[in-house]
């Protein structure tokens, strides 16, 4: 368990400011506590200092997870967000997509969000923005990137895919194994 | 007691500074490229009883040699090193004295048996083409190796017996062994010229009789000798463990429990350079708010018409319950959309 580097710090922050934009400095520095980031075996862990205090006691290698885990390192020094996340992202989140009662099921199985099942949009999403996927009584199920920009959304045909899939609440069950 | 003090002092600045002019009947010989200084005055007599006297007119000699050593050097043309604000350095010229090899001249190395017996021929080395034209294959092949041109003998199914041989010789096996012993000799005089000193792995092969810092030598050099130059080499038994790389640092990490505050300081300053260089996309966004009032504008002009037509074409390959769930949404996206289109028209 370590602190982040400096590069590693950067490449977290430039993948959460897409989806939360400047809100990240509301996770750093918070009134309520103070949170840091450490990363384990690869993981990056979202932990307060009270917890880390008390983590610091296990060894290292008998110690699984700590925190909220935002995510992972790969082997090529890439951060790639997990679900885990969402509960600090969807708060935050700057731009939002609503999806239909009848294409929640399908997101939640893992798949992209078709125009058949959007719901809303936020104005002025861009294309391959990062975006936090709501159901239509706003509960967050996961998040993507949003494959057309608001004023294409419009214009596409039903079958066109509008949100790519990135991560939804179904994968606390689908990935069970690997998350932490 | 501060009164005493400052008489010493006062008497210490009257005196006159230490003379650098000296006196020598023979000038001395100077090679200022190896910052010589040879004197060949006769030196102090110095009596054996004398002790002390001796140390200290050899440090006087030392000191006035030198001395005029150092006056030489300051005759020499001189430059500032590394700009205009290095220090002064002088540029020595050409040493003259030529000294004496620290180490002696390297032995030449004793012919192999081949270089010997060329030289004895008169054979020279000539340069060899490395493809041959195969006229069998019409092709440019390789002298030797794989595919080479002519086919590979080992490979032949027929050999001929030839004129003057036993005609129940087995040729298959004499060529096999005629190969096999080729190969030996080959290796054999390979070995005997190691021996003799000709070939560059001298001192690398076993001989009865060898130094323990040969020895240590050889094993260095078959440590390296490995694919990854030795960096996964186990040591041996008895070998002390590797000396420490000095000079590359291990990667360093802040502490884990460190200062918490610092750490957050950090990584908003990180933020805030992050955040700055905000606008890249600034050509999408002017493009698509201009698509936008485009739209506006086509919108309001043909009225709802042409946008309920746009909608039912919508609708149509998605199937009958196009109009019953679309004109809820996509009107309520349209709708609102409009609606909030001159608010950002007066934004901007």
């Amino acid at each position: 368990m370590r602190p982040l580097t400096q590069e590693e710090t950067r490449a977290l922050f430039e993948k959460l400011a897409k989806y939360i934009g400047e809100n990240i400095q509301l996770l750093v520095d918070r009134p309520d506590g103070s949170y840091c980031f450490r990363l384990h075996k690869d993981r990056v862990y979202y932990v307060s200092e009270r917890i880390l205090k008390v983590a610091t006691s296990i060894p290292g290698d008998k110690l699984v997870a700590l925190g909220t885990c935002f995510g992972k390192f790969t082997k090529t020094g890439k951060f790639r967000l997990h679900v885990t996340a969402l509960d600090y992202l969807a708060p935050y989140a700057k731009y939002k997509v609503w999806v239909k009662p009848g294409a929640e099921q399908s997101f939640l199985y893992g798949n992209h969000v078709l125009k058949s099942g959007l719901g809303r949009i936020t104005e002025n999403t861009a294309q391959y923005q990062g975006v936090v996927v709501y159901s239509m009584a706003d509960v967050p199920l996961g998040f993507g990137v949003a494959a057309k920009s608001t004023q294409d959304c419009r214009k596409v045909d039903p079958m066109a895919i509008v949100v790519f899939h990135q991560a939804d609440v179904g994968e606390y069950v689908r990935h069970e194994d690997t998350l932490t | 007691m501060a009164a005493l003090c400052v008489e010493e002092l006062l008497a210490r600045a009257e005196q006159p500074h230490r003379s650098v002019a000296v006196e020598k009947e023979l000038e001395l010989e100077f090679d200022l490229g190896n910052l010589l200084a040879l004197d060949r005055n006769m030196p102090p007599s110095m009596p054996r009883a004398a002790g002390a006297q001796r140390e200290s007119r050899l440090r006087s000699l030392a000191r006035d040699n030198t001395q005029l050593l150092v006056a030489q050097l300051w005759g020499l043309p001189a430059g500032r090193a590394e700009g205009a604000t290095g220090p002064l350095v002088a540029q020595l010229p050409e040493p003259s004295y030529r000294l004496p090899r620290e180490k002696p001249l390297p032995r030449p190395r004793p012919p192999t048996r081949w270089e010997q017996f060329a030289r004895l021929k008169g054979i020279r080395r000539r340069k060899r083409t490395s493809l041959v034209w195969d006229e069998a294959a019409k092709q440019w092949r390789r002298r030797w190796g794989y595919e080479r041109a002519g086919g590979d003998p080992a490979r032949d199914w027929l050999i001929e017996v030839p004129a003057g041989a036993d005609p129940n010789e087995d040729q298959f096996a004499k060529r096999l062994r005629e190969k096999r012993e080729k190969v030996a000799r080959n290796e054999f005089n390979r070995l005997r010229n190691i021996a003799r000193g000709a070939l560059p792995g001298r001192g690398l092969h076993p001989t009865g009789q060898q130094s323990r810092a040969e020895l240590g030598r050889a094993t260095q050099v078959a440590r390296v000798s490995t694919a990854s130059l030795g960096r996964f080499q186990p040591r041996l038994p008895k070998e002390p463990p590797a000396p420490p790389p000095r000079g590359g640092r291990k990667r360093h990490f802040e502490p884990l429990l460190g200062d918490l505050a610092a750490e957050r300081r950090r990584q908003l300053e990180l933020l805030r350079g992050l955040g700055s260089k905000k606008p890249p996309l600034d050509l999408t966004r002017a493009v698509n708010k201009q698509l936008r009032e485009e739209d506006a504008q086509a919108a309001a002009g043909k009225g709802r018409k042409r946008g309920q037509r746009g909608k039912r074409g919508r609708q149509r390959p998605g199937g009958g319950k196009g109009p019953a769930g679309g004109k809820g949404k996509k009107g309520g996206i349209r709708r609102r959309q409009q609606q909030q289109r001159p608010a950002g028209r007066k934004r901007s």
